[in-house]
């Protein structure tokens, strides 16, 4: 694509080389750095202990014993029996560490293996050696580890094992699910055609491809297996003395707590820092490798969109005939330093009782419109950054949070695509209806129930008093769609907006909610905003639409008009996607070619790239909305002519 | 909903099974000879005979185990001998003490990590939310037993707030106040890690759930922000946390053998290490079998709770 500067991010930021690197990320991720610092000192002082000038760890000095921190020659002072404190907290530092790191290389070969056996051979090994590891899992972590300590009987070594073993079901499970997942892929299948023996196969071709589920599991357990060794040490049922680990200290210093204290609080001082930097590490490593964190997908979205508009457009003077007056509306996302713009610079007007069918493929900014009216688009990342919504000579989007909630579901509301997501599965359908009712409507709960009962029987729902106890996924999906029309009616709104309500369902059921819609709105006389990416359905329900592409109204017009003589060329290409009865072959299920990434829209027309018309003055200048009859626009430089024969290709 | 509550608890009794087999193996790895590793090094040759034959040692081992199985089932778990009374009386005595502490725990770590991650994820990126996340980590990453000493430093040597050790007063004690001024410090200490686990659980529940398409819906109707988080969201968040509320039921079990021996409480933990010390592994046995099975029982009743919060599972 060629650079375009015209519509991208303002400050113009020019993409840097490739992606940064693994551990570049990991840095920038300040509490993960400070646990990786914290860390690696950790590691580098066990490593060095031996060759640092300390005290002899275990001289006893009864002259000397329990010292204070501090003290002279002593820096951490001295126990019980007068050996010198940072001296031994080294040394056990390191036993700890070694221990604890034995512990999960065992815990991971053995864990490994039975994941990879299991997952590789399948059938019944694998779930016989599952049924073991459920087995395992079934008791509480630290019981089955203190079980293998009482038969083995208590020392490092055996408490090294017993950790180890209460581990090796967490390796099992990962590895086995990855594997199981590649053991019949081709590059296996191919090893063994070739006659390679499964454990090669295991080992050359399956273990390299499982080796970062293996690494990311050691290094969320690694911890734990610190603490637990540590743990059992300080029960007496690890270290023996005079061996010591940090466990063994803080278990022996513990009958000194309330005269010398800090016999025992230092060592469990330095398990608490070995095992908090790794944690901080091990959650850098997940957040690094966890993309959604960085798009903001896992944040948490505000009650109403943000709005920071660049370009308000003038309050107009006099009031407008329109039921809702959008105009230059703009709304972006902004994920890392990338802006999406979604929309950018949709003007409409919604008159009263009309249906105005918005249309366009998924992407083209007709969705995002439409949440836009009531601050529906999510934030972060979504915001609205420019532009007005009248309605009733009011500006939506300078009304308070509170004022809009009086606004949604009352005046305005909306009927979304797939009810089976938008509607809550845990309560009854009754309940949500009922919910709506009472959320504009200051009813009784018993009332408000029967108030909805009464809208499902409104839009057709048989057996409605029993079918309001149902929940969302007891109810087919046409039944499910007709719950939600029936929400959206609870507060007789009187501007209905539907986004995609048809999409999901087939066609039958398709026909038979229109026509309710239709009715219904009539019956209401609501105005009705329908957003699809179907000309099939909007020939059958709207009155005029506005066709959007790039994020931009691209053409506009009575229905008929448009459907007889469309004049943008996307127009017509999404016209003749509407299958035809009895020309199944005319069916075209897309238009060749994707739409523009709204992130780095191209100058000139938007729709270029696609274009069979396309010259180069298209590429040149923006492209204006331009009026060529009354109530008809198009944004084209050389709009088609009525009946273009050859216009479809 | 009732044949399905029916169905669980008949799913449960293989698992029952399966702990009493690897019980049972684990007991068949002792060196040497397990009589006398069972009794002591000071057992009288009767007693081993005895208990070689109770064993019985001469049969092979699935013979064993059905022999030990039979006896189990008629609620003959062997006799200790260092305590010399049957390990069923003792083991159920201490169990009490256990039950005690770790209910009182998980209550706690589940009502303040549900509120906690609630909170936290509703002031996402806020201070309150780093400063719980904060304090999550550091709680999932301190060792109880110290934490536990700490405590008792702080609230029963220096402030002398709190009685440091026991779960009644020596003179006087026994009432219902009392044993609630020893179950605090070690019940708090226990609950720690798990209300950090549950916490962060609930926290990413919560932001996952909040962006799915029905809490557009419930803002779309105009519902309050309140009602949409603790209504809608939480409802939905909590189905995902609560097998994991079961798990943690499993950490506190085990986690109290640390708390039990740090605040002298007197449960099952610590009756388990003092027996291991002791190499009374009939009574280990025991301790072992009561606490995994009641561990079994929690997590049917963690699954029985989600199955009435969630319509979707019944069908
Ligand atoms: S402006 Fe040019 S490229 Fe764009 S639709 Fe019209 S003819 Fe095609």
């Amino acid at each position: 694509m060629t650079t375009a500067t015209q519509t991208a991010a303002p400050d113009g930021r020019a993409k840097k080389g490739g992606r940064p690197g693994f551990f570049t990320l990991l840095v920038a991720n300040r509490l993960a750095a400070f646990g990786l610092a914290v860390l690696v000192m950790l590691a580098l002082t066990a490593l060095l202990t031996p060759f640092l000038p300390l005290a002899p760890p275990d001289i006893t000095n009864p002259a000397n014993r329990l010292l204070r921190p501090l003290t002279d020659g002593h820096l951490l002072g001295t126990d019980e029996l007068g050996r010198d404190l940072f001296s031994r907290l080294m040394w056990g530092t390191r036993v700890s560490i070694a221990v604890g790191l034995s512990a999960t290389l065992v815990a991971a070969f053995v864990g490994s293996a039975i994941g990879l056996v299991a997952g590789y051979a399948g059938g019944r090994t694998d779930n016989v050696m599952m049924r073991g590891i459920d087995m395992l899992m079934a008791f509480p972590y630290i019981l089955l580890a203190l079980a293998i300590v009482a038969v083995l009987g208590p020392g490092l070594m055996n408490a090294l094992y017993a950790i180890a073993v209460v581990n090796i079901p967490f390796f099992a499970r990962n590895i086995r699910g990855v594997t199981l997942s590649l053991a019949h892929r081709e590059f296996v299948d191919a090893a063994r055609l070739s006659g390679k023996g499964h454990l090669r196969i295991l080992l050359t071709e399956v273990l390299p491809n499982v080796l970062p589920v293996i690494v990311i599991t050691m290094s969320t357990t690694v911890g734990w297996m610190i603490l637990e060794t540590a743990g059992l040490s300080f029960l007496g049922l690890g270290a023996q003395p005079p061996q010591a680990d940090l466990g063994s200290m803080l278990g022996e210093g513990r009958k000194l707590l309330f005269t010398a204290p800090h016999v025992s609080i230092i060592p469990g001082l330095m398990i608490f820092a070995l095992v908090m930097s790794i944690n901080l590490v091990g959650d850098g490593i997940r957040d690094v490798l966890d993309p959604r964190l960085k798009s903001g997908a896992l944040s948490r979205p505000a009650a109403a969109t943000a709005v920071k508009r660049d370009n308000v457009p003038p309050m107009p003077v006099a009031p407008s005939e329109a039921a809702l007056d959008v105009q230059d509306l703009r709304t972006e996302f902004r994920v890392g330093s990338d802006v999406y713009k979604a929309v950018s610079g949709v003007s409409f007007q919604l008159r009263e009782r009309e249906c105005l069918g918005l249309v366009g493929e998924s992407g083209s900014g007709k969705s995002v419109t439409a949440m836009s009216l009531l601050g529906l688009v999510p934030t972060p990342p979504g915001r609205i950054a420019g532009g007005r919504v009248l309605y009733q000579n009011r500006d939506l989007l300078e009304s308070s949070e509170a004022d809009l909630r009086k606004m949604r579901g009352g005046a305005f509301a909306y009927i979304f695509q797939d009810p089976l997501s938008t509607l809550h599965p845990l309560f009854t359908v009754g309940d949500q209806v009922t919910e709506a009712i009472r959320a504009h409507q200051p009813l009784s709960y018993r009332d408000a129930w029967k108030r909805a009962v009464e809208l499902l029987e409104m839009v057709r729902i048989p057996n409605a008093a029993e079918r309001a106890n149902a929940y969302p996924h007891e109810l087919s999906g046409g039944m499910r769609q007709r719950i939600a029309i029936a929400m959206a009616l609870a507060n007789d709104a009187e501007i209905l907006i539907a986004d995609e309500p048809t999409t999901a369902l087939d066609v039958t059921v398709q026909a038979q909610i229109l026509k309710l819609m239709d009715a219904l709105q009539d019956d209401k006389g609501a105005a009705l905003l329908f957003i699809t990416h179907d000309f099939g359905v909007v020939s059958e329900i709207c009155d005029r639409v506005a066709v959007m592409y790039g994020g931009r109204i691209v053409e506009t017009g009575p229905t008929d008009e448009v459907l007889n003589s469309p004049a943008h060329p996307y127009t017509r290409k999404l016209i003749d996607c509407v299958p035809v009865l009895g020309e199944p072959e005319r069916r075209l299920d897309a238009i060749s070619g994707l739409p523009p990434a709204v992130n780095r829209l191209p100058q000139g027309c938007a729709f270029a790239d696609r274009c069979a018309y396309v010259e180069p003055a298209c590429r040149e200048g923006d492209v204006a909305l331009e009026e060529q009859a009354q109530g008809r626009a198009v944004r084209c430089i050389k709009p088609l002519k009525a009946e273009t024969p050859e216009a479809a290709q | 909903m009732l044949a399905y509550f029916l169905k669980r608890i008949v799913l449960a009794v293989p698992v029952l099974w399966g702990l009493t087999v690897i019980v049972f193996l684990i007991m068949a790895m002792i060196p040497g000879d397990p009589a006398t590793a069972i009794l002591g090094s000071y057992a009288t040759p009767e007693n081993v005979e005895r208990l070689n034959r109770q064993l019985g040692l001469d049969r092979t081992l699935p013979e064993q185990y059905f022999i030990w199985l039979g006896n189990l089932l008629q609620g003959d778990f062997g006799r200790s001998y260092s305590l010399n009374r049957p390990v069923l009386n003792e083991v159920l005595e201490r169990f009490n003490a256990t039950l005690i502490l770790a209910g009182a725990s998980l209550l706690l770590c589940t009502v303040f990590g549900l509120l906690a991650g609630i909170v936290s994820a509703v002031r996402q990126f806020g201070w309150t939310d780093r400063i719980v996340t904060f304090f999550v980590l550091i709680g999932i990453s301190m060792p109880s037993f110290w934490l536990g000493l700490l405590l008792i430093l702080v609230f029963a040597v220096n402030l002398q707030w709190l009685p440091p050790s026991g779960m009644y007063a020596v003179y006087g004690g026994g009432d219902l106040a009392d044993l609630l001024t020893h179950l605090l410090l070690p019940a708090v200490t226990l609950a720690v890690v798990a209300t950090g686990v549950i916490a962060r659980l609930t926290r990413a529940s919560m932001l996952e759930v909040l962006r799915q398409d029905y809490i557009r819906t419930a803002r779309a109707k105009g519902l309050s922000e309140r009602r949409v988080i603790y209504r809608h969201a939480f409802k939905a968040a909590l189905v995902g946390v609560i097998p994991v509320i079961g798990i943690q039921a499993g950490f506190v079990l085990g986690g109290a053998v640390y708390i039990e021996t740090v605040f002298q409480w007197p449960g099952i933990g610590r009756m388990l290490v003092q027996a291991i010390s002791t190499r009374d592994l009939l009574l280990v046995q025991g301790g072992v079998l009561v606490v995994a099975a009641s561990y079994v029982l929690f997590n049917l009743l963690a699954d029985m709770a989600q199955h009435a919060l969630d319509p979707r599972l019944k069908s």
